[in-house]
């Protein structure tokens, strides 16, 4: 683990206008940066993130060696997108809660914590919060904006609303909208989080208490969508905990004891996450989600819609995700075609269901390090890649 | 298509600057011949991982797909040439992927090994199927699931009211146009709607 990763924060005193007609003053923006920025500024590769990750992207911080990036077997030095190469940027959105203004921060306005006040944010908005971060950098164009699951949807936001900074989009594991169902399952999350005591209409922090347990459950419910079912059975199955086999006739014949392996799997990681993630963000990230859909303004034809992109594509997609299915991305292809973009397609036979776009598999990180690779070697050679 | 003398042949029926699909585009050479020297635009279509890694690796565009699920992502008429190199021998469904061929592309180039060449009549006489370097399997491991001659996919396109533009052998790089059916190892047809 070579490279070393430090955050940074950039400070936005100007009012973002955001989709919903409300807009966001004095806000700041968490992003990390790996690699050098070439003299004429044309190597930034701009990573966006996906429900539960940050600005935290690749490498390791000074003092904390655990602390790896979200998507640190992709990028870094000699990796698929090679920081030896591009100038990485990873941007935490706001409204997130791993530094960039959130909820649990104070509105300028009030003096008072966001809390449910919070405005609620788009992945339109999140992309122009992004383009600005861009500016300050001193960023005209970048050689790709690539991002998985939610991030794929704001690469593809990307293209449509700044078609002339962008060169490249990698999409990944990633859908042109939600459908009902995924709907369905963010509507389930919310109501575990809201209905929750402790959640007090989204001021739980003056009341000193976190909305554990809704956290807890919409992580389960999320794990749950996040794995195919070959996957679940293979690494659960039907097994019982030890603790439960010890009992000489196998079942404990209890309605609320943890008997199943999958139950402890999804109690662990509901714990884990509610120690760390906070509820507002939770509500507002799944409502971004659920608002995405470029089609909308255009009689839902997805190919009109997507007419305003000019650049290269790469679209990737797994064949057990049924989160976000291969279908949904090609829809996206079927747009991309009748416009006559630039776009290749991966297919990748995986069986980890949606989580496969973060695990090591190597038809993937290969497709995606050759995609880079010939933009690299474009940019080398000055060329238009 | 790895044999490059069968390669240029089919390059010289691609119109310049034409925007091509190419099905079961392998790793990709033919395109990437046919966008250097003939200014041509497309995408290729493959099935296995190292065809699509390959293909963008040469930067040529590739989707992976199956082609046996049809050709429903392709709009009419939405390409000036849709190709089919040693594709048609692998499909299950040969009659409809040609039927969608001339659906997507205002020409289709189709070609693929000619079981009637004299060579393969000739070791079928003998009693054994043949192996050759354009049929280079053993009958228990090949992957075609079916064999056809030149005279075969002529009845095949009139059955289906295609029209053919073009139709010949290939032998060793040369057009074979004097009884094609008996003397190439490699039938081409150029087909549209009629």
């Amino acid at each position: 683990m070579n490279l070393i990763a430090t955050p940074q924060s950039m400070t936005f005193e100007a009012p973002l206008p955001l989709q919903s007609g409300a807009s966001i003053r004095g806000y700041s923006l968490s992003y990390e940066t790996y690699g050098t920025l070439n003299a004429d500024k044309s190597n930034a590769v701009l990573i966006c993130h996906a429900l539960n990750a940050s600005h935290h992207v690749a490498g390791v911080y000074a003092d904390q060696a655990h602390n790896v990036g979200w998507w640190d077997n992709m990028i870094g030095p000699g990796k698929s997108l090679d920081t030896n190469q591009f100038f990485v940027i990873g941007v935490n959105n706001l409204g997130s809660c791993f530094g960039s203004t959130g909820p649990m921060h104070v509105n300028p306005d009030t003096g008072r914590v966001y809390g449910a006040d919070f405005p609620v944010v788009t992945v339109e908005d999140w992309v122009n919060a992004q383009a600005r971060l861009l500016d300050a950098l001193g960023i005209e164009q970048l050689a790709a904006v690539m991002g998985g699951s939610l991030g794929g949807m704001q690469a593809l936001s990307w293209t449509l609303q700044y078609p002339e900074r962008v060169k490249h989009a990698v999409v990944v594991a990633s859908a042109p909208n939600l459908n009902a169902e995924n709907i369905a399952f963010n509507e389930v999350a919310r109501r575990a989080i809201v209905t929750d005591p402790d959640f007090h209409e989204g001021h739980f922090y003056e009341h000193g208490v976190v909305p554990k347990r809704g956290l807890r459950i919409a992580r389960m419910i999320g794990h749950i969508t996040y794995l195919s079912d070959d996957v679940m059975n293979e690494k659960f199955g039907r097994e019982l905990r030890e603790a439960v086999t010890h009992n000489a006739t196998g079942y404990k014949y209890s309605t609320q004891e943890v008997e199943f392996q999958i139950e402890s799997y999804l109690r662990y990681q509901g714990d884990k996450f509610s120690e760390y993630f906070d509820a507002n963000t939770y509500l507002l990230i799944t409502r971004a989600l659920d608002y995405f859909d470029p089609a909308r303004a255009f009689g839902g034809d997805l190919s009109a819609a997507l007419a305003r992109a000019s650049c290269q594509f790469l679209l990737v997609s797994f064949s057990t995700d049924w989160r976000f299915s291969p279908a949904r991305s090609r829809e996206m292809v079927k747009a991309l075609l009748d416009n006559r973009r630039d776009v290749s397609y991966a297919e990748i036979d995986a069986p980890h269901g949606h989580d496969a776009f973060l695990l090591d598999d190597a038809r993937y990180l290969n497709v995606v390090r050759s995609y880079f690779d010939n933009m690299a070697k474009a940019l080398n050679q000055g060329g238009a890649a | 298509m790895s044999d490059p003398l069968i390669m240029q042949a089919i390059a010289r029926l691609v119109p310049h600057g034409a925007r091509v699909l190419d099905l079961g585009c392998g790793d990709g050479a033919l395109l990437a011949h046919l966008q250097q020297h003939n200014g041509c635009t497309g995408y290729g279509v493959e099935l296995s991982d190292a065809n699509v890694h390959a293909c963008v690796q040469r930067g040529v565009n590739v989707l992976q797909l199956n082609l046996d699920e049809g050709l429903s992502l392709f709009a009419d008429q939405s390409f000036d040439v849709v190709l089919q190199i040693d594709t048609l021998q692998h499909l299950r469904n040969a009659e409809t992927m040609l039927r969608e061929t001339v659906r997507v592309g205002r020409v289709g180039i189709v070609a693929f090994p000619n079981f009637g060449h004299w060579f393969n009549r000739l070791s079928v006489l003998q009693g054994r199927m043949p192996v050759t370097k354009r049929l280079p399997y053993q009958w228990y491991d090949t992957p075609n699931i079916r064999v056809g001659t030149f005279a075969d996919f002529g009845d095949l396109a009139r059955k289906n009211h295609l029209q053919v533009v073009d139709a010949f052998g290939l032998q060793n790089g040369h057009e074979v146009r004097t009884l094609p059916n008996l003397m190439a190892g490699t039938a081409v047809y150029k087909l549209q709607r009629s």
